[in-house]
């Protein structure tokens, strides 16, 4: 599997008067992990939604390996090799866990037949979820709906995997396996793109950090960088907290 | 990766597979066995168990709406009358009548489709009763006065009643059979993804609105059929009685009482539907504020209705169109 770069230049998100993304330029290359952080409201699941296609841009350009595919809703992209989770996730909660992985497989990852349950399987054993693979999704608890839709977006065999706060909530232990999982889906040369307010776990496994504040990108770069930037400490604790820090 | 097994017959849906074959088999010998009145109440139970499939499949799993699947009602007995009319045989006529109403229906869902929610809805009925209008227009419809199917006139009263009766369990065999088949394979697994979320579905690549155009014309196909084979067993066509919105209000109650998208929830509903009718319908008024009480209850109390309720809580299922995951090694699954 060879990487596929995901590229977005100026884009704009507005719901009414509500500017929500304002002249994003953002860009995935092949194998990266990148890490999203931004308090509460910063545009981030917004500009997930925009990569994704759930919502078109209301300016902008979105590219995927060259191609532009602003124009794609989002089950054209995922066929493409876009998947992503849920912030709040949104499990097909009258199939059973192996179904919502297969319904992936088969429709996003065009796999059919032992393929699609090669993929399902696999995804299920990375992401730990074999153990309730027959339940109906409606009958998990919050954690195990977010693994879930952290597998089932495996399932649709991406080249570029967007990950919406799937670390909250756990225990160290918990994040530990996370952060493993992730490792070994970045191993995979899927490029992985993971909003997470729980910076710790995020620098384990990015190589790159953005942060979003008032749908501008604040800075990026360097982790550690990132995180020791005044204007992100400011975003994050307020205007004035430099002088304390 | 672990060795795993994935199956999809389960004992018990192997075991319920064959009694509905068995089912199936006694029911068509029906006619020959049945008495006369028993026949013609059960070519009215097949419309039902048609019908409630049918609105099912646009509502509970296509996520849409509908309280005018009456114009396909409607369309299709006009249909039949038009092409008997014109001299084709009763039974390739029947047949002509609902292939020609399935067609209308691509174009219609393409436009209606554009539409959300309530105005779906809404739509609906408001091109049913445009229907219902032009057609009054027809000089052969003589209005509201109707006409009536004379071809059927050529047959005995015995034939014509098993005709109409085979006709009747053909359809729904194959109606609900397509439904089946359809769940059973790709198209089905994007279909109950689209019922449990449509933005999951879009998000793991299923074109939802393609998934809803084929429900739709499957719905209207089948609610053609249906008004076929109403207009065979009533002979008369009445505008008023054929695009009436009580068949909405039917519909929706066997439904959401047997349970919105689940398979066996709709066949439930039809029979519990139609046994109130049986043995309470003459009762009139009483027996429609009846139904009114018994759909507001599972409204309330039982929102997943009989099926829906039944499945949540035994995780019971009855048709092969899930996936059951077996590791041969490694992990337990429950
Ligand atoms: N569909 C929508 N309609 C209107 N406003 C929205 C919508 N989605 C997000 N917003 C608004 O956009 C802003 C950013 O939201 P979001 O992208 O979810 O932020 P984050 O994920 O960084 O917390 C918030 O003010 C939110 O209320
Ligand atoms: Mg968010």
């Amino acid at each position: 599997m060879s990487g596929v770069a995901l590229t977005a230049t100026g884009l704009f998100k507005r719901f009414g008067a509500l500017v929500v993304l304002n002249n994003v330029d953002f860009q995935v290359s092949p194998g990266e992990a990148i890490g999203i952080v931004g308090p509460n409201g910063a545009g981030k699941t917004t500009l997930l939604n925009v990569l994704s296609g759930a919502y078109p841009p209301s300016g902008g350009q979105v590219f995927l390996a060259g191609h532009d595919v602003t124009a794609l809703g989002a089950a054209e992209r995922c066929r493409l090799g876009i998947a992503r989770s849920h912030q709040v996730p949104r499990p097909f909660a009258g199939m059973t866990v192996f179904e919502n992985l297969h319904v992936a497989a088969a429709v996003g990852g065009g796999l059919a037949g032992q393929a699609a349950y090669d993929a399902c399987v696999d995804s299920l054993e990375l992401c730990g979820m074999t153990r309730v693979a027959n339940r109906r999704a409606e009958t998990l608890g919050l954690l195990d709906r977010k693994r879930l839709e952290m597998a089932r977006a495996l399932a649709t065999g991406p080249k570029i995997l967007l990950l919406d706060e799937i670390g909250g909530g756990l225990t160290d232990a918990e994040a530990a396996v996370l952060v493993n999982i992730i490792q070994t889906i970045s191993r995979r040369d899927v490029a992985v793109v993971w909003i997470e307010h729980i910076v710790h776990i995020l620098l384990q496994v990015v190589t790159r950090l953005v942060c979003m504040d008032a749908g501008r990108i604040l800075a990026q770069g360097e982790p550690r960088e990132v995180m020791a930037d005044p204007s992100v400490i400011d975003a994050y604790l307020g205007p004035g907290a430099v002088a304390h820090v | 990766m672990n060795a795993y097994k994935v199956e999809r017959w389960t004992r018990q849906s192997v075991f319920f597979s064959a009694a509905v074959g068995a089912l199936l088999l006694v029911l068509a010998v029906g006619p020959l066995v049945f008495p006369p009145g028993i026949t013609d109440r059960l070519t009215t139970l097949f419309i039902y168990i048609i019908l409630a499939a049918m609105w099912n499949a646009l509502a509970g799993y296509g996520g849409l709406v509908s309280i005018g699947q009456q114009l396909f009602i409607g369309l299709g007995g006009y249909a039949l009358i038009r092409i008997s009319n014109a001299g084709v045989p009763m039974f390739p006529a029947l047949i002509l009548a609902i292939v020609i109403i399935a067609l209308v229906a691509l174009p219609i869902g393409e436009l209606m489709l554009r539409l959300r929610g309530g105005e779906f809805a809404i739509g609906m009925w408001v091109l049913a009763e445009l229907a219902h209008f032009s057609i009054n227009l027809d000089p052969l419809i003589q209005g509201e006065t109707g006409t009536s199917l004379l071809a059927l006139n050529a047959f005995t009263p015995g034939a014509r009643r098993a005709d109409i009766y085979w006709m009747g369990l053909a359809l729904m065999i194959l109606l609900l059979g397509t439904l089946f088949v359809l769940l059973r394979g790709k198209i089905g697994a994007s279909i109950q993804a689209i019922r449990d979320d449509e933005i999951a579905a879009a998000s793991v690549g299923v074109k939802v609105q393609n998934g809803k155009r084929v429900m739709f014309v499957l719905a209207a196909g089948g609610c053609a059929a249906a008004g076929v084979l109403n207009l065979a067993t009533t002979i008369s066509y009445q505008p008023h009685a054929f695009f009436g919105i009580q068949w909405t209000a039917y519909m929706l109650f066997m439904a959401l009482v047997g349970g919105l998208g689940t398979f066996e929830g709709p066949i439930i509903g039809a029979i519990l539907f139609f046994s109130m009718e049986t043995f309470f319908g003459a009762t009139g008024v009483l027996y429609l504020i009846g139904l009114g009480v018994v759909a507001l209850g599972f409204a309330l109390f039982i929102p997943r209705g009989i099926w829906g309720e039944v499945e949540a809580r035994f995780g019971v299922r009855l048709l092969p169109v899930g996936y059951f995951l077996k590791m041969v090694e490694g992990e337990k699954v429950k």
